[in-house]
């Protein structure tokens, strides 16, 4: 609730270049009223482009959800539950996906009504073992060599959730102020480029050295970021496109370089680099039989730090103010500039993060594919986090657990790694659109009153921004 | 209050206290001609003085052509001056004219200074190789091929966005339709019905797009992102599933011929790319001038930009503002799917993952740099697809030039259109913000 005051306060000033829907936030009551407003006015009928940042931690609880119901409500059709709801649904259909491709559901299917029984039972087998291969390949294998072997799936998931994480937060920050960073794909190929040069180029004695890659990578994924906010505040041009544009100009940059002697392996014949020192390279924490690294403690920091840059910084107040409104926070006396400017440099530094990850933690060399999908699985990482720090770090656990056990469900059960894009971004999509969730599970509010409707309503756009 | 600074309703440029810093009322700006200034010195430097001083040689005709033309041939360093020496005047013209009267040069100018500044580095590059010789006709009969699906692409996001619903999903349109074209053709051995269903499976991942953006007012760019994962997602999964489990049964399309017009394909040069191309090739040029015509030509065109531009005024005249958007958002993603189909029927035999390998976002910086016009996006989209196949022939021919710098600048360019620094591409007004009456 603590954060519910400051984006008002930034709206208060200026009223009436704020349709109704903030200006009625400063009144506390009456509340059947206000909730009116904030159905007709939540774009002002469009005029305003709805923020990309979520309503519901712009001005927390909405105002005319009577108390006592609120409760209950929220348990059945707020954000939690949706979210659960999202991500059953989004296993349903795959599960379904994955029994139509079977081939005994399909022979099954062949004497349907002769026997429907072996049907089911095909199509529930068939989803339930991929689902049971991709759990053991994530988190715990009961299959496996002594507790350590058992655990080795998890240490899997926290690897490979590592550069999720913290590319996520990148794309979460930027949302959050109103940016769409789509560029954290760029931000990864351009810190792990500068970490890993700094990595096998140079020799340093042990600690400076790893400090170094990491300040390397950081000021890559950094500078990439902030030439975009440079070009948004400067001269207006629209961060998606700049950042699309950036990640693949980042690719045939790194490409390039993979091509020359100052990075190209001696001897080898494929673009690869030759191995960053291990004096560069991140500590194993539990030792060299799991891949996990220093980077994922640094994923833990980083949330922490973005938290209460977030929550309990002047600086994240006005990214938020911004994301909110940038009109009313410019008229607040807020550089909006230098917060654009600034938002992206960080969203950058926290992607170079993930790029550091990658070539001082999980790979060690660079290659063209250093990373991966990375970038992209950060937005829909952040969008599923809500934008929120620990919500992102949950979800990049979700997505790190996915893409560790998708492996396993291959080689266990045949079932291609592909059906986890397909899972990960049904969950956004019905994440995004609670009404369409609450219906399939038949939890639509009553609608008894307009602002019940405006409340469905409100909570649509609010799925949208986050 | 007023929509955007930008927005065109507006008349004049309201005093407002806290405007973003956006064009307004096309102030003459410095940018245009000291980018022309610096573009202009760089080519005198590199491909003027620097220039290499072998002969460059660009074949013309090809062997089965109605009239043989002799290749041309020229000198790479002198031809380099005199190029470069026209982009000085030229530029030269642009300064003068903003630091005397103030005035923006004339449209041509730009334009002209493209194209000279492209042949001139084409020359250059050309005669900087170690076989300083290529066919001029293969060049552009390859980058109207490579552009096919950009084409496409690019219409369906102009569709799209001109009715005000931002489509970052044309990548995800592109690969749906070549999949289903693919599969389609495959099972009925008809590649044309393979082109139809390709249409629906673009139309259907507008759909979806259509539905969550209006109905559920998810942000667009959200639902196009997610659309991009789902799609690659699901034809991944289908393809390594179904596909490859019988090849030959799912992943064998039936072909569409390539339709040659007798005598007039023989003409040199615009002979095969005009009229020696398979269903789809001349698709694309009906697409071109049907959408162009029905946008800026007809009713329902001016229905759909005055939706794109200022919805609640079309609204106010009675027109269904979120019905016009849904069906223009279908049309858009069939005529994405009809795109896509070309990747599978016509340029490559059968379907593979990501078949469409990012196109689906070259065509929305070729819909940008196009100024959200039919035929803008059309020569931008030959533009990229020319840079796309230069960047393969480099490579064969061995040039200065790194392939991967080629690769890079369709992206580049667009980076400095939306920028602003070779005029401003300004997006419909109302793009992006969903409408909810009120």
């Amino acid at each position: 609730m603590s954060e519910n005051t400051e984006p008002r306060s930034a709206a208060a000033p200026d009223p009436d270049q704020l349709p109704a829907s903030q200006a009625t936030d400063v009144e506390p009551e009456p509340l059947e009223d206000a909730a009116d407003f904030v159905t007709s006015l939540d774009t002002a009928g469009g005029a305003h482009q709805p923020s990309a940042v979520p309503v519901s931690t712009q001005s927390g609880a909405l105002p005319g959800a009577p108390e006592e119901e609120s409760l209950l409500r929220k348990i059945f059709t707020g954000n939690g539950i949706v979210t659960i709801l999202a991500v059953l649904l989004a296993l349903i259909l795959g599960g379904l996906l994955i029994a139509m491709t079977d081939k005994v559901v399909g022979t099954t299917a062949g004497y349907l009504f002769a026997r429907p029984s072996d049907f089911l039972i095909a199509v529930w087998s068939a989803a339930t073992d991929s689902y049971v291969a991709l759990f053991q390949g994530a988190v715990f294998n009961p299959r496996g060599n002594g507790v350590a072997g058992q655990f080795a799936p998890l240490m899997e998931t926290l690897t490979i959730a590592t550069p999720l994480i913290t590319a996520g937060l990148g794309v979460a920050l930027a949302f959050r102020a109103g940016l769409f960073n789509i560029g954290a794909q760029g931000q990864i190929i351009m810190a792990g480029i500068l970490a890993s040069w700094v990595g096998f180029a140079l020799h340093l004695p042990l600690g400076i050295h790893l400090l170094l890659v990491l300040v390397a990578g950081v000021i890559g994924g950094a500078v990439w970021g902030g030439i975009v906010g440079v070009l948004k505040a400067r001269t207006g041009a629209h961060e998606v496109i700049v950042t699309i544009m950036f990640n693949y100009i980042a690719l045939y940059f790194l490409r390039y370089l993979l091509d020359t002697d100052l990075f190209q392996r001696p001897g080898a014949d494929t673009p690869i680099s030759p191995i960053v020192d291990p004096s560069a390279a991140y500590p194993l924490i539990f030792g060299s039989q799991y891949r996990l690294h220093l980077g994922f403690l640094l994923a833990i920091a980083a949330t922490v730090f973005v938290s209460w840059l977030l929550n309990r910084s002047t600086l994240g107040f006005e990214f938020r103010a911004v994301g909110a409104n940038p009109k009313a926070a410019l008229t607040a006396g807020i550089n909006v500039s230098r917060a654009t400017i600034l938002v992206m440099t960080i969203a950058g530094g926290l992607a170079g993060l993930a790029g550091v990850a990658q070539v001082a933690g999980t790979e060690k060399v660079l290659t063209d594919g250093v990373a991966a999908t990375y970038g992209f699985d950060a937005i829909t990482v952040a969008l599923l986090g809500r934008s929120s720090p620990w919500g992102t770090f949950a979800a990049g656990l979700l997505f790190g657990a996915f893409r560790a056990g998708a492996v396993q469900m291959q080689i266990q059960t045949g079932t291609p790694i592909d059906i986890v894009l397909v899972v990960q971004s049904l969950i956004v999509l019905f994440i995004a659109a609670p009404p369409l969730v609450r219906a399939i599970f038949g939890l639509n509010p009553r609608k008894k009153k307009a602002a019940t409707a405006g409340k469905t309503k409100q909570a649509a756009t609010t799925g949208g921004a986050a | 209050m007023s929509t955007t600074a930008t927005s065109p309703v507006e008349g004049k440029p309201q005093p407002e206290k806290n405007h973003r810093p956006t064009v307004s009322a096309k102030p003459v700006t410095w940018k245009l001609p000291v980018t022309l200034a610096v573009l202009a010195t760089i080519a005198f430097i590199f491909f003027g003085l620097l220039g290499p001083q072998a002969n460059a040689k660009f074949g013309v005709s090809s062997s089965g052509d109605f009239f043989q033309l002799p290749a041309i041939e020229v000198p790479a360093f002198l031809s380099g001056m005199v190029l470069s020496l026209i982009l000085l005047v030229l530029a030269g013209y642009a300064l003068v004219l903003k630091a005397r009267a103030n005035r923006r040069p004339p449209r041509w100018v730009p334009a002209v200074f493209t194209v000279v500044f492209v042949v001139a580095f084409l020359i250059w590059v050309v005669g900087g190789a170690r076989t300083p010789s290529i066919s001029l006709a293969g060049l552009i009969a390859g980058s109207v091929t490579l552009a096919v699906p950009i084409v496409f692409g690019s219409l369906s996001g102009v569709l799209c966005e001109r009715a005000g619903v931002v489509n970052i999903a044309i990548e995800g349109q592109l690969l749906g339709g070549a999949f289903t074209a693919a599969l389609v053709a495959s099972l009925t051995h008809n590649p044309y019905l393979g082109l139809l269903a390709a249409a629906v499976a673009g139309a259907l991942v507008s759909v979806v797009l259509a539905v969550f953006s209006i109905k559920y007012v998810v942000n667009q760019i959200i639902v196009g992102v997610v659309l991009n994962v789902l799609v690659s997602g699901l034809t991944g999964f289908l393809f390594t599933t179904v596909m490859q489990s019988d090849p030959e049964k799912y992943n064998s399309p039936a072909e569409l011929p390539i339709i040659d017009i007798p005598v007039l394909s023989s003409i040199p040069v615009i002979g095969p790319i005009l009229f020696k191309q398979s269903v789809v090739g001349y698709l694309m040029y009906v697409a071109v001038i049907v959408i162009w015509v029905a946008l800026f030509k007809t009713k329902w065109g001016l229905r759909v930009r005055a939706v794109g531009e200022h919805p609640q005024a079309a609204d106010t005249l009675g027109i269904k503002v979120n019905a016009t958007r849904f069906w223009n958002v279908t049309l858009g993603g069939a005529v994405a799917g009809i795109g896509g189909s070309f990747f599978t029927l016509v340029a490559i035999d059968s379907f593979t993952k990501e078949i469409s390998g990012g196109r689906g976002f070259i065509a929305l910086a070729a819909m940008i740099l196009g100024r959200w016009n039919p035929i803008g996006a059309f020569f931008a989209a030959l533009l990229f697809g020319f840079a796309d196949n230069l960047q393969s022939i480099v490579t064969i021919i061995g040039t200065p030039v790194p392939s991967q710098f080629m690769a890079m600048l369709p992206y580049v360019v667009t980076v400095f259109a939306v920028a602003g620094l070779v005029g401003r591409s300004r997006p419909p007004a109302a793009d992006g913000i969903p409408y909810i009456k009120g």
